[in-house]
């Protein structure tokens, strides 16, 4: 559009309208003080042994060295991100697929793409505690009626399959965005390409594979990583679900992070969340790359 | 929605989230079935109808639930219709949890984070995009969008504390850290939009004397309005919905929001299942109606802020 033209220095030389300066100014001091500082003061108290008041010293990078033979902080950065990489698997396939349903010709279009959003408008502890109340009465109700050995017990009740459930409900509630994201990628592709792959002779899983997979590679690559840096901050619906259990199996960064605030580990679990930025400083910088490379295009 | 198209192009400096921002319903793009294939496909219907009742089925077992008598309610059978149709769970749930208290709490915080959240972002967009070759300008976008890279359980202790020492520990408080978590999202589509806004509009404005502030409020603002719109909805489910913020900001239980009212009434529902699920419709149900009013909006919001 006019890009261009816009980019031509119009302001140059003319003073700026102190106007525009109280336009951003509050707006910056509150971020400063809102995110900035609480992020520097945890970067600072994590090298101390603060129990979150009183007197604290200076310990040099204690915590750190503790962090890495702690089985707690071990145990929940080894479930967090097992658990992201198999909901962002799951979430990216099942969106992948429901949007090639949902650009194709098919009666109740519109209806059907607003249900399949609904998920992503609900509280995530309010629907974690509905699935709850599934997982642990109606679907072992069901296993019994249907003679299913496997589903009588609740899958939340045993730590080697909990973590399931916890995928399920995040995938559920995670797939409308990715899903929505997917429908503006198929409804890029121009027509055209579809007829010329036509007369090529190419349908149904060669076009998918030849013609789709390919057009949409760009869109698969940002919901993977939007998905992955999401789901490392899982929080609610863990409570709802497990609330970390049963035992320790289904705590997740997120979880032992906050417990710094009552577990008097404060200066500890401000070391767990340097390190755990550091991770999303990394995904970041990776996103970054990905979509500048892409503007390029 | 014309309005959305608009975005895209113009987005040349902030990073662009790969072409998505196409509106999904522009009807130039509209074909995109099959070759050949006029007739709607029965069996892809079918298909996706059936796949919808994964998320049709929690969500009748949510309604059915609020409405069975309590025997009915532990009778193991989630799937089966109420009968007799009991309403009193609703008034049950009601003054259990004191739900008008945190109906009113919910509300004001996510009012007051929508209002603040549409003004400063918009205000803050506007100064950056109209002042893009001022060095604080363009280095404020930047360092105002890193936060969309920061994870909230990052800064959470440090905020507690924060919050606690200068009496924040409130739904106030909670307000204020969701305007500045929405910030970068919000300036994110507003900067996008604004540098799609044809300049000579504003030089006219100035022209007949309008101050900068008028021509922001009077001439540029309305201009936003659908901008505003995506902003606002994604900043009302954001707020209405989040309970990691309010559950660990706000000291004093009896000024809870509505989510974090449910977790804290999780034990007292104990084996009430029905009182429960009124509880979890009456809290879930102002975002579901919201939602449906404003889907166009919401749809065209997530793939503009696909980078998010």
């Amino acid at each position: 559009m006019s890009a261009v033209d816009k980019a031509v220095p119009r302001r140059r030389g003319r003073r700026t309208d102190p106007v525009f300066y109280l336009f951003l100014l509050p707006t910056l001091a509150m971020f400063t003080l809102a995110i900035t500082l609480p992020a520097a003061m945890g970067v600072f108290f994590s090298f101390t042994n603060s129990i979150g008041f009183g007197d604290f010293d200076m310990v040099g990078v204690t915590n750190y060295v503790a962090m890495a033979t702690d089985p707690a902080i071990l145990g929940s950065y080894g479930f967090t991100m097992g658990f992201a990489l198999v909901t962002v698997l799951a979430v990216n396939v099942i969106a992948l697929l429901l949007a090639i349903g949902l650009t194709s010709r098919i009666s109740a279009k519109n209806a059907l793409r607003a249900v399949f959003v609904i998920p992503m408008v609900i509280s995530g502890i309010i629907i974690a505690f509905v699935f709850n109340f599934l997982f642990s009465n109606s679907v072992p109700a069901l296993g019994a009626a249907l003679g299913i050995d496997s589903l009588r017990d609740s899958i939340l009740a045993n730590a080697d399959t909990a973590w399931i459930g916890i995928v399920i409900v995040t995938a559920w509630q995670a797939i409308p965005s990715t899903l929505l994201i997917y429908i503006a990628g198929l409804l890029a592709i121009p027509g055209e390409v579809y007829e010329a792959g036509a007369l090529d002779g190419a349908s149904g899983w060669k076009q998918l594979k030849s013609i789709t997979l390919p057009l949409v590679a760009g869109y698969i690559v940002i919901n993977t990583i939007i998905g992955f840096k999401n789901f490392l901050n899982s929080y609610d619906i863990i409570v709802g679900l497990t609330n970390g259990g049963p035992g320790t199996s289904t705590r997740s960064i997120a979880m032992t992070i906050f417990s710094g605030f009552t577990g008097g580990d404060y200066a500890y679990q401000m070391a767990n969340a340097t390190i755990f930025f550091l991770i999303a400083v990394a995904i970041a910088l990776v996103q970054l790359r990905i979509t500048r490379g892409k503007a390029a295009v | 929605m014309a309005d959305t198209a608009l975005v895209t192009p113009t987005l040349s400096d902030a990073p662009t989230p790969g072409g998505a921002g196409r509106d999904a319903d522009a009807p130039t793009r509209r074909r995109r079935g099959r070759v050949g294939q006029e007739r709607p496909n029965r069996l892809v219907t079918v298909l996706l109808a059936l796949a919808s009742l994964t998320v049709l089925v929690p969500i009748y077992v949510t309604v059915t639930m609020a409405l069975k008598t309590s025997a009915q309610a532990v009778d193991g059978n989630a799937f089966s219709l109420p009968a007799p149709l009991d309403l009193t769970n609703f008034a049950a749930a009601w003054r259990l949890t004191d739900f008008p208290r945190a109906f009113a709490i919910s509300t004001l915080v996510t009012a007051a984070t929508v209002i603040g959240t549409v003004v400063l972002a918009s205000m803050a967009s506007y100064a950056i995009s109209r002042n893009w070759d001022r060095k604080l300008f363009r280095y404020s976008f930047f360092y105002l969008l890193a936060a969309m890279f920061l994870p909230f359980p990052v800064v959470a202790l440090s905020q507690i504390k924060l919050t606690g020492l200068v009496g924040l520990d409130n739904p106030g408080g909670v307000a204020v850290l969701h305007i500045m978590f929405q910030l970068s999202f919000s300036m994110l589509l507003f900067t996008a939009f604004l540098r799609s806004l044809p300049e000579e509009l504003e030089e006219s404005a100035r022209l007949d004397g309008a101050s900068t502030w008028q021509v922001f409020w009077r001439l540029v603002f309305p201009l936003l309005a659908p901008m505003s719109a995506t902003v606002g909805i994604f900043a009302f489910l954001a707020s209405w919905n989040d309970f990691a913020m309010p559950s660990l900001i706000t000291a004093d239980p009896s000024l809870q929001t509505l989510p974090v009212l449910q977790q804290i009434f999780q034990t007292q529902f104990s084996n009430d299942y029905n009182v429960a699920f009124a509880s979890y419709l009456m809290a879930m149900a102002p975002a579901i109606v919201v939602y449906l009013v404003t889907q166009r909006w919401v749809m065209a919001g997530v793939t503009q802020g696909a980078i998010k």
